[in-house]
């Protein structure tokens, strides 16, 4: 087989050598529980210490608002049910947006199978969050807004300062699901009025099973996972060292290589997308501008999004769809259906996240690869055939 | 995740095309929920199965049991073509995941469906044929 060109960068990335390497020691040397008394556990403690203060100046956070957590769905989790359960007594309605990862969405369906109201608000043609819907939907019971930050599919960014505004201005908690955009995109909780914030260290080439909850210090939520009193009494469970190690070191480098790689990222982005949408019938989803660097979506018609993957994954190409095969259900994925997309149109999508080690020459071979099985499952598509002969 | 004979069929489908002035043609499945199946049909005057060639829209299991089902018919009489079920189309291909079990579906529908279109054009009656479904995702699939 070719080389691999690994463009699934919103799935998972790899972990950096120099990540790993700040890790090594946490497993067989400095294997100390950091919350033990004497001085063998002291490396581990700082090791801890001193990564939640590089996660905490990077968010313009304090130290002791930043908790640790095992990846971006548990933080998600955390972030909705202590609010509903902290926010009761003022209210049971919850507003987020009907483009969210499934880890905000299901916990929705949970808490309103738990007496909880949730109004999912729609988003435009390019998936950007409609304010207007967002605002009416306010009540004097909204407890939460909760919007992602970056759609993990179509790349959208959502206008998260004025949302962060709308939630002040009404004294609503606003959380935000930055998992896709943390490491990409500047993020300040101060300026953008974000209280609570959920991240993970494996889509910024940390390891999996570790992630972060920022909390601002004036929110008081309980505990999500109960039992020790790590995390200020507020996360139990041993603290994963060599994981939060791991997610420290990669957003030191996130932190310091931010504005080039989206700069680079970015360039490859826009070949690329200007190379697929230069096909026929084929539409680009998401925003053409306000959009994380490395996400390219483009949906193309008469084709099903699974057989194209299948047919890339022969030519070394890792990706991903939002076809209904690919979300193990008959419905396509549902950030495509909000954006109006047809069902049959989205079936036909294809995702490819890029990394800062994807190249020209890569993106040139995708587009080929890409052209070439377009034209080859259209010509075995009856809704092309469909299409051609209206066209006489 | 698929067998290798599934890719097998899904990387070299068999008879893929029209086949002009067929003799039957049926089409099943919906765009909704991603699987769209055309088969057509050239049967002789022995009501046995000359050609059949099929057009798919949908994932890499749907164009592999649509492969297999051609394959399958060739050569049969109507009546051995109507004993070519999902169940057999997925056995010759060494099963399915449980999820892709409907696009098997689709094959001996699609299959079925051409053959009521040619009784039709024929005013003919074919044992054991009903008539196709609109849409096979009404009922839940049959597993083996």
């Amino acid at each position: 087989m070719s080389k691999l060109i690994y463009l699934d960068n919103a799935a998972t990335t790899k972990v950096y050598p120099q990540v790993l390497e700040a890790m090594m020691p946490y497993f067989s040397e400095e294997y100390g529980n950091p919350s033990s008394i004497y001085s063998f556990a002291g490396k581990s403690k700082k090791a801890v210490e001193d990564a939640r203060e590089t996660i905490a100046n990077f968010l313009g956070a304090k130290a002791n608002e930043i908790y640790f957590t095992g990846g971006g769905s548990e933080s998600d989790n955390w972030a909705l049910k202590a609010t509903a359960d902290a926010r009761k007594a003022k209210g049971n309605h919850i507003i987020t947006s009907a483009i969210e990862h499934h880890a905000i969405l299901h916990t929705c369906e949970f808490l309103e199978k738990h007496g909880y109201e949730v109004t999912y608000v729609g988003v435009d043609e390019n998936g950007v969050i409609k304010l207007d819907e967002l605002k009416a939907a306010i009540r004097p019971t909204t407890i939460l807004i909760s919007v992602m930050f970056a759609n993990n599919e179509i790349g959208t960014i959502q206008p998260i300062k004025e949302i962060g505004e709308i939630a002040k201005e009404h004294d609503i908690l606003f959380h935000t699901d930055a998992v896709q955009a943390y490491g990409h995109v500047p993020i300040n909780v101060d300026d953008l009025h974000i209280d609570m914030l959920s991240a993970s260290g494996h889509k910024i080439n940390g390891p999996k099973g570790i992630g972060i909850m920022y909390l601002r210090n004036s929110v008081k939520l309980g505990s999500f996972i109960h039992g020790g009193a790590q995390e200020r009494s507020r996360r139990a469970g041993t603290h994963n060292v060599p994981g939060i190690v791991g997610f420290g070191k990669a957003t030191e480098i996130a932190a310091e290589t931010m504005e080039k790689r989206a700069e680079y990222e970015s360039r490859l982005r826009d070949r690329l997308i200007a190379g697929l949408t230069a096909i026929p019938n084929s539409k680009l989803n998401g925003h053409p501008t306000d959009r994380l660097p490395n996400n390219v979506n483009v949906g193309f018609e008469f084709i099903e999004g699974e057989s194209m993957l299948i047919l890339l994954d022969q030519k070394g190409i890792c990706a991903s769809s939002g076809s209904a095969c690919t979300s193990g259900s008959l419905d396509p994925s549902h950030v495509l259906l909000a954006i109006g997309l047809p069902h049959e149109k989205a079936h036909g999508s294809l995702r490819l996240t890029l990394s800062e080690e994807t190249t020209e020459e890569d993106v040139d071979f995708v587009i080929e690869q890409v052209k070439a099985n377009v034209d080859r499952l259209r010509s075995m598509s009856p809704l092309y055939e469909d299409f051609l002969k209206k066209q006489k | 995740m698929y067998s290798e004979k599934v890719m097998d069929h899904f990387s070299n489908p068999r008879n893929v095309g029209e086949i002009e002035n067929a003799s039957g043609v049926g089409t099943v499945g919906n765009a909704k929920c991603g699987d769209i199946m055309r088969m057509y049909l050239d049967i002789d005057e022995n009501q046995v199965i000359r050609d059949c060639k099929f057009k798919t829209f949908g994932c890499g299991a749907a164009v592999a049991t649509s492969s297999m089902a051609t394959e399958m018919v060739i050569g049969k009489t109507i009546q051995e073509a109507l004993e070519v079920t999902n169940v057999a189309v997925m056995e010759a291909l060494d099963g399915l995941p449980p999820v892709k079990v409907h696009c098997s579906l689709l094959a001996e529908e699609a299959i079925h469906a051409a053959l009521w279109d040619y009784a039709e054009k024929n005013g003919i009656k074919i044992e054991g044929l009903k008539k196709p479904k609109a849409d096979i995702h009404d009922e839940d699939p049959v597993e083996d």
